[in-house]
């Protein structure tokens, strides 16, 4: 009961600014090729991304991703196949 | 096998400024071409190494990983292992780097190494890497890969020399294995060590300037970002219109001087015939088209070097999806809006095959500048000049309606183009936004030389052609002079009219309208200069011509006649100069003629409908 408190939720659902640990990516909810897509930009698990920017008003869709130093844009759809903890 | 030279390729992930490498080491002798069957582009140069040798220098297209997910990774994967039909197996690979990505960039290169062929690495950007709070240590990350490592800033011409002697070193000692031989693992393990090799290399890191990330909370803000945009568009379009207003004066000028001067010195015949409206006017057909591309390219290719052009993508992602397609077709289909041509050459930016071919199949669906002047005539014609209250005209109204109907058009086709013909799965939106930088003049003016010679060159042949054609058709046989039919009736054209007639009689087109179409094939705005052609109207200048043009229309032709020709030109592909694109940029004919079949179809069916509505309703 001593595990430190994380708080777990999806990669669309990351708060502005949010700082969070990819914990798993639902591979079978994307194709072949969108897995290879994700691991090539950096998006794997076990990485810590940062949600920096979202879309237009009314839609906020998609989301910018800080991955290492590069910048990410990724639909929510795709955001919701990836679980994240954000350390609290 | 000796006497060619030796062939070095560049590769190495998207935005690791690998083109500035290649600009700086080739200056502007380069060569573009598709490698065979696909249309991926093979962009080569030469230059000289420092014992005098040349070497030919091929620019792969940007790759994340030897597992290709696009038609453009699948290329630089094939090369790289010499499996590429039509090109030699490389001499040397030179790995382009974004120093300030290490991590990320490594991986990539990780996989090539693997490979045990001679390798080098550009560590590209270094400029940029210090500028944001990074310090390399190129010696250490020589050591861990185990090959050479060359620190460059591409765009400043730094560290030119020694990647030349280093590639000169690589070739002597060919076949020389990397000292390091680097296991070749996949996914999760290589991007661990790519990580622990990035670790090693940097010696600090600070958070340094962070300009990049303060300029896109602007340019990205979810209210401010959208306005931006449009203004920034605004500002394309007004230049795109004001600029090249004196070019093509020019343009038409030098024209005129040619047809004039062959006038003067020739007698009359079939060669002074022919080279004035054959060949000067076939010329001036295709030449008359490039102030605007150029003006709309030197914007689009600003746009893609300063890193903008991603960011205009990230906001138009979602409205873009709800037609099936990315963010990444924005650009082009507005580009459409000024010409088809550069609308569909931009496409190339569109990584994903399904989504860029239904982008060029919608694109001529954009109202271009060419259909103005058929619809200022028509609408002049037959649309009262009355106001709808409001202070909005009527004629406005209309015209306005006819560029909405073309978005529509080009929104259904594209909804129905995705789950026909360019079914997939959707590639979703996944893409890398690279930091701002500025734009270097010498990459932005070749490129713009490189569009206006492929589109001049590819395009200008089939325009030309297809121009001279229908001169001929229009020209021949020659009418016998006591006969009372007119040229155009007598000629070619004229008779394949007669045949086109009953065709388009069902929706309301009369046989000068049939006629008008086929020279119209060239662009669209011939269709008024065929129309007063057809109707015998010689005016001393185009006020005149537009004026007794009106009058003839406004007597031979019914509202609902005018009306279904207008429909008509919101589809019909008339226009020679977007199928030859077309054809260059899909790589075959089997698209622009599906483009072709598609929008006749589309263009007969919406002037029918628009025919037989006005005449129901009593107009």
């Amino acid at each position: 009961m001593n595990a430190p408190v994380t708080l777990a939720l999806t990669l669309d659902r990351l708060a502005m600014r949010q700082r969070a640990e990819i914990s798993s990516i639902d591979w079978s909810a994307i194709s072949e090729n969108e897995g290879a897509r994700l691991r090539a930009l950096g998006l794997d698990e076990g990485v810590t991304v940062e949600k920096l920017h979202k879309g237009m008003f009314g839609f906020n869709d998609p989301i910018a991703l800080k991955v290492g130093r590069m910048m990410i844009a990724i639909r929510k759809s795709h955001a919701a196949t990836i679980s994240v903890v954000v350390p609290a | 096998m000796s006497e060619t030279a030796p062939l070095i390729v560049l590769a190495g992930n998207p935005n690791a400024g690998k083109s500035a490498l290649f600009n700086a080491l080739t200056g502007a002798r380069q060569k573009i071409a598709n490698y065979p069957g696909v249309t991926v582009e093979r962009k080569s140069g030469h230059f000289q190494l420092d014992d005098g040798r040349p070497v030919e220098l091929v620019d792969l297209p940007g790759s994340y990983s030897l597992d290709p997910t696009s038609p453009d990774e699948a290329v630089t994967r094939s090369v790289i292992m010499g499996e590429q039909k039509g090109e030699r197996q490389p001499d040397a690979i030179v790995i382009v780097l974004d120093a300030a990505n290490l991590d990320n960039h490594l991986r990539f290169a990780l996989e090539v190494i693997a490979l045990g062929r001679p390798v080098l690495i550009a560590l590209n950007m270094m400029d940029l890497a210090e500028r944001d709070g990074l310090t390399l240590d190129p010696a250490k990350l020589e050591a861990e890969l185990g090959v050479p490592v060359i620190p460059t800033v591409a765009v400043r011409s730094r560290g030119l020399e020694l990647l030349s002697a280093a590639i000169e070193t690589r070739l002597s000692e060919k076949n020389a294995q990397p000292t390091t031989i680097v296991p070749k693992e996949r996914g999760h393990g290589l991007r661990k060590q790519a990580k622990e090799i990035a670790s090693l290399a940097i010696i600090a890191e600070t958070a340094g300037r962070r300009w990049s990330e303060r300029a896109d909370a602007v340019f990205l803000h979810p209210f401010a970002g959208p306005i931006i945009l449009l203004a920034i568009m605004f500002v394309m379009f007004q230049a795109v219109f004001a600029w090249s207003e004196a070019p093509i004066g020019w343009i038409e000028g030098a024209g005129e001087w040619a047809a004039a001067t062959v006038e003067a010195n020739l007698d009359e015949g079939f060669l002074r015939d022919f080279l004035i409206e054959g060949a000067i006017g076939g010329v001036g057909s295709v030449v008359v088209f490039l102030p605007q591309i150029l003006i709309l390219f030197l914007f689009i290719l600003l746009l893609e070097a300063s890193g903008y052009m991603t960011r205009a993508a990230f906001i138009m992602d979602r409205l873009m999806a709800s037609v099936g397609l990315s963010g990444r077709s924005f650009i082009p289909l507005l580009s459409s809006f000024a010409c088809a041509i550069p609308g569909i050459m931009a496409t190339r930016s569109i990584a994903d095959p399904k989504d860029r071919l239904t982008t060029i199949l919608v694109a001529p669906l954009m109202t271009c500048a060419a259909r103005l002047p058929v619809y200022a005539i028509i609408i002049g014609a037959f649309i009262p000049a009355r106001d709808v209250g409001g202070g909005i005209g009527l004629q406005g109204l209309v015209l306005f309606g006819l560029y909405i109907f073309g978005i529509l058009g080009a929104m259904i086709v594209a909804l129905v183009l995705r789950s026909t013909v360019t079914k997939g799965p959707n590639s979703g939106f996944l893409m890398e936004m690279p930091k701002y930088q500025m734009p270097r003049i010498r990459d932005i003016l070749l490129g713009l030389w490189q569009r206006a010679w492929i589109f001049l060159r590819r395009a200008g042949t089939i325009i030309f052609a297809a121009t001279v054609v229908l001169w001929l058709m229009l020209t021949y046989p020659k009418v016998p002079i006591d006969s009372p039919v007119s040229q155009v009736d007598y000629s070619a054209a004229g008779r394949i009219a007669n045949v086109i007639e009953p065709v388009v009689a069902p929706i309301g087109f009369n046989r000068d309208m049939a006629l008008a179409l086929i020279p119209a094939m060239a662009a669209r705005e011939v269709a008024v200069a065929a129309l007063a052609t057809t109707y015998a109207i010689d005016a001393p200048d185009e006020e005149a011509e537009a004026k007794s043009l009106t009058e003839r229309l406004q007597s031979r032709w019914s509202l609902p006649t005018a009306l279904a020709f207008l429909a008509w030109f919101v589809f019909a592909p008339q226009c020679i100069s977007t199928i030859a694109v077309t054809r260059r940029e899909t790589n075959g004919w089997k698209w622009p003629m599906f483009m072709l079949g598609y929008l006749f179809a589309l263009a007969y069916v919406a002037a029918g409908i628009t025919y037989w509505s006005a005449v129901a309703l009593g107009l």
